[in-house]
């Protein structure tokens, strides 16, 4: 291991352990912002003292705040758990493990498809800097930003699958066919955004004298472009990296809209029967989720990029 | 378009919680290299509002957003029928001269619950960007501008909110709270400040060292003098900027929420719940569920638009 491997761990290390113990706390005191507590929460209005009372120590709501901490930590950092769902009775884990493939799946296929969308237009916009297309693509950012994601799912159905039928509408059975159009909605609402940033970086790479040099000993323009977009593709990770917490909430969220059986049903589904657990274990796993694949990009990006390690 | 819109989206996206651009590289500030705007430097004179007015891309904002907060406010004078008055007889009915816009499976009169749905959305969205704002801004410039071991508390606790993804911490905490008004105002309380702490952190932490500021300093003014009267006002520009935005991200989610039917509750009119209602008649009926997102959209564009203008206007002082 080098001296800036080293370097890199314990920089990375200093960062992600606060905020790994942060989103456990986090989730841990969730419970805390239930007014009136989980277990009136779960019984209901008409729920007597007693039976609040009662639910409260069979879900061990009764003890010590910091020994409830103590075992939600044990359970988290040992089993890997957020608990034992209130309604199926099995560790939120074993639930997430079964739900979380198809949703992983989507968010897989819409990062192929954001980089599919945005590469070019980005790369479009840049390489005509300033004449119409380049506003058109700049300009369709503050639409994006302004259109729910769930929405755009429902459009997709409109067109794709109510009105041209070449997609399902919904459910998973369908294999890939059927993911396409959830991926895409993740997609379309993401892209705007990126466009925006990766047309800045691809920007300052054209203006890079590596690229006046290549041109000048009269390098075909397309062999230009391609060190260009070698140079623009760290940048472009780097985004991805960012951007991954805003993938996996979009993801869940239109789950919904196709009736997909992922982490997002199980998330709305338990938030229906109250299923608190689930919810915190839904919660954290996102959360964990996303600081791991922030470390690999980061690690990605060190790795290919020789800069960042020397300035590390 | 004109080099003021120009200027406007060379601009870095705004930071906020889910949607993350990577900073250009340097300062760490607005430059890419190409922000525009220097020439207008040279006419210091011209007062603000006029310059406001040749900027484009303020001029439709202001038209946009003024557009549909007025419908928002003359929501009861405008609307042709009550938005909550069901006529089942004419339910899923097209576009008439008695409904303009037809109506929903209800047989509400989707013209006036559109209406009346600007109203619903915009007021809470207004309502919950405030708390956010001020957390933030005050956090932000506090962290910034006293380091040390306050600033790295603070960037950790960011740090934690943004680990979350936007929708499934803040539908976690709505769940917790109780679905409904109260439940997305503190959510949005809980999450939406992180947007402003960040960015007001790194410019106040930028600005503490400059000169003027040591020279406030150094001319014996209190620390809270010069953060207010020295720090703030560069700062704030930045902070209004990126509340713009924010209003936008919030009103989706607003929306998104309702939509997941943890926002507002039926019978109160809205534009996410109505969307909800609509998605069973898609195939014959789109419109219901299509038209509240297009004012979302609509919406959006308004506010981001006015966001830029006001950007370009203050970068040209």
């Amino acid at each position: 291991m080098t001296r800036g491997s080293l370097r890199w761990l314990r920089r990375t290390a200093l960062t992600v352990v606060p905020v790994v113990v942060g989103v456990v706390l986090a989730t841990f005191f969730l419970l805390r912002l239930v007014p009136g507590g989980p277990a009136a929460a779960i019984l209901g209005d008409q729920a007597t003292d007693q039976a609040v009372a009662d639910l409260e120590a069979e879900l061990g709501l009764d003890r010590p705040l910091l020994a409830q901490l103590w075992s939600f930590v044990v359970s988290v950092v040992v089993h890997g758990d957020s608990g034992t769902s209130l309604l199926y009775g099995v560790p939120t884990r074993d639930l997430i493990v079964d739900r979380v493939g198809v949703t992983l799946e989507i968010v897989a296929l819409s990062v192929v498809l954001t980089v599919l969308l945005v590469v070019p237009l980005a790369l479009l916009a840049a390489l005509h800097k300033d004449r119409l297309v380049d506003h058109v693509v700049r300009v369709v950012p503050a639409v994006g930003l302004a259109m729910p994601t769930f929405w755009v799912g429902l459009l997709l159905i409109l067109v794709f699958a109510v009105n041209l039928g070449w997609l399902p509408a919904g459910g998973g059975d369908q294999g890939l066919r059927s993911l396409v159009l959830p991926a895409a909605a993740v997609a379309v609402s993401l892209t705007p955004v990126l466009v925006r940033t990766l047309r800045a970086q691809l920007l300052e790479v054209l203006d890079a004298d590596f690229v006046a040099t290549l041109t000048a000993a009269g390098l075909p323009r397309h062999r230009v472009l391609a060190h260009v977009l070698r140079n623009a593709a760290l940048p472009t990770v780097t985004l991805f990296g960012l951007n991954i917490a805003y993938m996996i909430g979009g993801t869940l969220v239109v789950e919904r809209v196709f009736a997909i059986n992922g982490l997002g049903a199980l998330m709305f589904d338990s938030i229906g029967s109250r299923d608190f657990p689930v919810v915190q274990g839904v919660a954290l796993f996102c959360a964990v989720l996303v600081v791991l694949v922030t470390v690999l990009t980061d690690l990605v990006v060190n790795r290919l990029d020789p800069r960042t390690r020397v300035l590390a | 378009m004109s080099a003021d819109l120009v200027a406007a989206a060379a601009e870095p996206p705004a930071d906020r919680p889910g949607v993350v651009p990577v900073e250009p590289s340097g300062t760490g500030e607005t430059g890419t290299g190409e922000t525009g705007g220097h020439e207008r430097v040279a006419r210091p004179a011209e007062p603000t509002w006029r310059r406001a007015l040749r900027t484009p891309a303020f001029v439709a904002g202001a038209v946009i957003t003024a557009s549909i907060v007025l419908a928002a406010v003359l929501a009861p004078l405008l609307a042709t029928h009550d938005p909550a008055a069901q006529d089942l007889l004419n339910g899923l009915q097209g576009p008439s001269s008695a409904h303009w816009l037809g109506t929903d499976q209800l047989g509400r009169d989707l013209y006036s619950r559109l209406l009346y749905g600007a109203r619903t959305d915009l007021r809470i969205a207004g309502l919950a960007v405030i708390v956010p704002f001020v957390t933030g801004v005050l956090l932000g410039t506090v962290a910034g501008y006293v380091g040390g071991r306050f600033d790295w508390v603070v960037a950790r606790v960011v740090d934690t909110v943004v680990a979350f993804p936007f929708y499934v911490i803040v539908v976690a905490v709505v769940f917790a709270v109780g679905a409904g008004e109260r439940g997305i105002y503190v959510a949005l309380a809980l999450v939406g400040w992180v947007t402003y702490a960040r960015v007001l952190r790194n410019t106040t932490a930028v600005y503490r060292s400059s000169p003027w500021v040591v020279a406030a300093r150094g001319g014996g003014l209190s620390h809270g003098r010069v953060v207010v009267r020295h720090i703030l006002p560069n700062t704030l520009t930045q902070a209004v900027v990126l509340l713009m935005n924010d209003v936008v991200f919030v009103i989706v989610a607003v929306v998104t929420l309702s939509y997941l039917g943890l926002g507002v509750q039926p019978p109160t009119p809205d534009w996410g719940t109505m969307i909800t209602d609509g998605k069973a008649f898609m195939a014959t009926q789109w419109w219901l569920s299509v038209a509240p997102g297009a004012l979302v959209v609509y919406t959006g564009i308004g506010l981001s638009l006015l966001g830029d203008g006001i950007a370009d206007v203050w970068r040209a002082e």
